[in-house]
C-alpha cells in the first residue's frame, strides 16, 4: 500500500554541516503492517515520518500511497490519509482550546472547512464516546481547555485525533518518549488496541527495543540513513533485545549504540 | 460640564476606534500574527473614504465598503509576502505599512491631508434624517458626539455577533487553530498560509472600517492617520483583558472586553487632556501602557527570581 523508492534526502547542503539523512532507502507496507522502527540518533527514522507526511520534500526517488504518487504533494493535502502522533505532547494539540474543539478539528481532516458549524451537537456524542474508550475520565471535561491536561492526557487525544477518522497509515513518531514509564505504557496498550480495532497500516518509531519487539508485525533497524534489517512474522516475534544489539554492533562497526539504546 | 461633553465624546470615539482593535485582535491574538499593516490601512481606510465623498460625491455609507475592500487587499499583500516569499512576519508588515504610505497620498491627490469640510459624512447624513424634536434640543456639537456614538455602538454590536459567528464555523475555528497550533492543524489537512492570509484580510478589512469611521467623524483623512494604530489597539486589548480580571470568559464576552477597553482608553486620554496632558504626549502614555501591560504576565512568570 505504501511503497518507497531510493528514497534520498541531504539537510544543509552546500554546508559543512551538510549531512545525507536518507540514503536510496527502499521501503513497501503491505495493508494491515504494524512496522516499529528503531535505530540510533540521526538514522533517519523520523526523517523517513516526516518525508512520508511531507514536512520535507525528498531531494529525489518516489513515495506512492495506495498507488497515488505523493512525492510532490504539500503536507496539508496529504494529511488526508495520515494520521500523525508526535514525540512532543504539545504538538498535536491546539492547547487553547477545548478537548472537543479539538476532536471537532480532527473529525474535519482533509476536508473542506466552510462556514458550517465548527462543531455539532451530534458530534458532541461521538466525542464522548471516544473519549470513554480512553478510560481517562475526558468525557466529562469536553469543554476543559486542552492546555489544563497532562502530557499523557493529551498524547492520548492526540491518537484518538489521529484514528477517529480512519487514516490510511498511521504514522508515530516517538510518540511515548516524552512520557513517564506508567503513562507510555498506558498510551501504548491504546495504540495497541487502537490499531488492531480499526486493522490500521502504522509506523512507529521508537527507542525502546522491548516495545519495538513485541508491538507490531514488523521491525525495521535504521542506520545512516538506510534500512540495514527488515524482519516480520515469526522471526520478529522471537527476536531478544540481545539480537537487536548485535545488529547495532555488526552495524555500526563495533562501536556501541548510543545510550538510550542500552538503556532500553 | 466640558469634562462630561469630552467623556461623551471620547466614549463614540471609543466606539469607532474600538473596530480598529477588533481587527488587531484578530490578527495579534487569534492568528499570533504581530501585523504592522494596521498603520499603514488605518490610514488606508480613511484616505479611500474620504477621496470617495469628497471628489466623487459618492455615499459615505457606500464609501465604507471600498474601503473596507482597500484594508483588505493591504492585509492579503502583507499575507502574500509572509507565505510565498517567507518574509518575516513583522517586516511583512512594516514593508506593507511604508508602501501604504506613499499610496495614501497618491490617493489623496498628493496631498497630504483632504477635508470633508463642504461634503456629506454618514454623520450629517444621519443628523439630516432625524427628528427635529431631537435636533432642536441640543447643542450641534452634543448632537454629533451623540450620532458618533449610536451608529458606533450599533456597527460594534453587529460586527461582535459576525465575528462570534464566524469563528465558531469550521474555517474560523481552523483560523484559531493556526494561531495556536500551526503545525497540528496542518497536519489535521489544512493550509495554514491559507487561513494566515484570511485572518490578515479579515483584520486589516476591519482596521481600514475604523480609519473609514474616524475620518468622517472628524471631517478629514491625513496620511498620518494611522500612526501608532497596532499600539491603541494594542492598548485597547490589555486593557480589556484587564477588565476580564483574567477570568475565563465566551468568546462574545472577550470581543466586548476589546471594546470596553477601547472605550477606557479613550475616556482616560479624554481626562488627561482635560488635566492639561499635552497631545504630543499622548503616544509615550499609550506606549508605557501597552509596555507595561505586555510585560506583566512575564514578570509574573519569573515570580520568585524577578524579586
Amino acid at each position: 500500500m505504501l511503497v518507497i523508492k531510493e528514497l534520498c534526502k541531504s539537510f544543509n547542503v552546500g554546508t559543512v554541516n551538510e549531512k545525507q539523512v536518507l540514503n536510496h532507502v527502499n521501503l513497501e507496507l503491505l495493508e494491515g503492517d504494524f512496522v516499529t522502527i528503531i535505530g540510533g540518533n540521526g538514522a533517519g527514522k523520523s526523517t523517513l515520518l516526516n518525508m512520508i507526511a511531507g514536512v520535507h520534500l525528498s531531494d529525489s526517488g518516489m513515495i506512492t500511497l495506495e498507488g497515488k504518487d505523493i512525492t510532490l504533494l504539500p503536507e496539508h493535502a496529504r494529511a488526508k490519509f495520515l494520521g500523525r502522533v508526535f514525540q512532543d505532547p504539545m504538538k498535536g494539540t491546539a492547547a487553547n482550546m477545548e478537548i472537543e474543539e479539538n476532536l471537532a478539528l480532527a473529525y474535519r481532516r482533509g476536508k473542506r472547512r466552510g462556514l458550517r458549524w465548527g462543531i455539532t451537537p451530534e458530534e458532541k456524542e461521538i466525542y464522548r464516546e471516544a473519549l470513554q474508550t480512553l478510560e481517562l475520565g475526558l468525557e466529562d471535561r469536553m469543554t476543559s481547555k486542552v492546555g489544563l491536561l497532562s502530557g499523557g492526557q493529551r498524547q492520548a487525544i492526540t491518537l484518538l485525533m489521529a484514528t477517529m477518522l480512519k487514516p490510511k497509515l498511521l504514522l508515530l513518531d516517538e510518540h511515548t518518549a516524552a512520557l513517564d514509564p506508567k503513562t507510555a505504557a498506558k498510551v501504548l496498550d491504546l495504540t495497541r488496541q487502537i490499531v488492531q480495532k480499526d486493522h490500521l497500516t502504522a509506523m512507529m518509531v521508537t527507542h525502546n527495543m522491548k516495545d519495538a519487539i513485541q508491538i507490531g508485525n514488523r521491525l525495521i533497524m535504521m542506520h545512516n540513513g538506510q534500512i540495514i534489517y527488515d524482519v516480520r512474522g515469526e522471526e520478529k516475534a522471537g527476536l531478544k533485545v540481545a539480537d537487536l544489539l548485535e545488529k547495532f554492533e555488526q552495524a555500526s562497526g563495533g562501536q556501541f549504540a548510543n545510550d538510550r539504546m542500552m538503556l532500553a | 460640564m466640558s469634562i462630561v461633553l469630552a467623556i461623551l465624546g471620547a466614549v463614540g470615539q471609543g466606539m469607532l476606534w474600538g473596530v480598529m482593535a477588533l481587527g488587531v485582535y484578530i490578527t495579534f491574538r487569534i492568528l499570533n500574527f504581530a501585523d504592522m499593516t494596521c498603520d499603514g490601512s488605518f490610514a488606508l481606510g480613511g484616505c479611500v473614504s474620504v477621496i470617495l465623498i469628497a471628489t466623487f460625491h459618492m455615499n459615505p455609507f457606500l464609501s465604507l465598503i471600498f474601503a473596507v475592500g482597500a484594508g483588505m487587499l493591504a492585509g492579503l499583500i502583507t499575507g502574500l509576502l509572509h507565505t510565498r516569499l517567507k518574509i518575516p512576519a513583522i517586516l511583512s508588515g512594516i514593508l506593507t505599512m511604508i508602501g501604504l504610505y506613499s499610496i495614501n497620498i497618491r490617493i489623496l491627490g498628493k496631498k497630504s491631508n483632504v477635508s470633508l469640510l463642504k461634503s456629506n459624512t454618514l454623520v450629517t447624513l444621519i443628523k439630516d434624517n432625524m427628528p427635529g424634536f431631537i435636533t432642536d434640543s441640543m447643542k450641534d456639537s452634543t448632537l454629533s458626539s451623540t450620532v458618533v456614538l449610536g451608529f458606533g455602538l450599533l456597527v460594534v454590536i453587529l460586527l461582535i455577533v459576525v465575528l462570534y459567528w464566524f469563528f465558531g464555523t469550521e474555517a474560523g475555528s481552523a483560523l484559531r487553530a493556526t494561531g495556536n497550533n500551526e503545525d497540528m492543524i496542518r497536519a489535521l489537512g489544512q493550509n495554514t498560509d491559507r487561513m494566515k492570509i484570511l485572518g490578515l484580510v479579515i483584520g486589516n478589512g476591519l482596521v481600514a472600517l475604523s480609519g473609514a469611521f474616524v475620518a468622517q467623524s472628524q471631517g478629514y483623512a491625513d496620511v498620518d492617520m494611522g500612526q501608532g494604530t497596532i499600539v491603541i489597539g494594542l492598548a485597547s486589548i490589555v486593557i480589556g483583558e484587564a477588565v476580564l480580571f483574567g477570568k475565563r470568559k465566551s468568546f462574545y464576552k472577550k470581543l466586548a472586553a476589546i471594546i470596553v477597553g477601547s472605550l477606557i482608553y479613550r475616556i482616560v486620554i479624554a481626562i488627561v487632556l482635560q488635566l492639561g496632558l499635552e497631545t504630543n504626549d499622548l503616544k509615550l502614555l499609550t506606549a508605557l501602557i501597552v509596555a507595561t501591560a505586555l510585560a506583566i504576565p512575564g514578570i509574573k512568570k519569573q515570580g520568585r527570581r524577578a524579586r
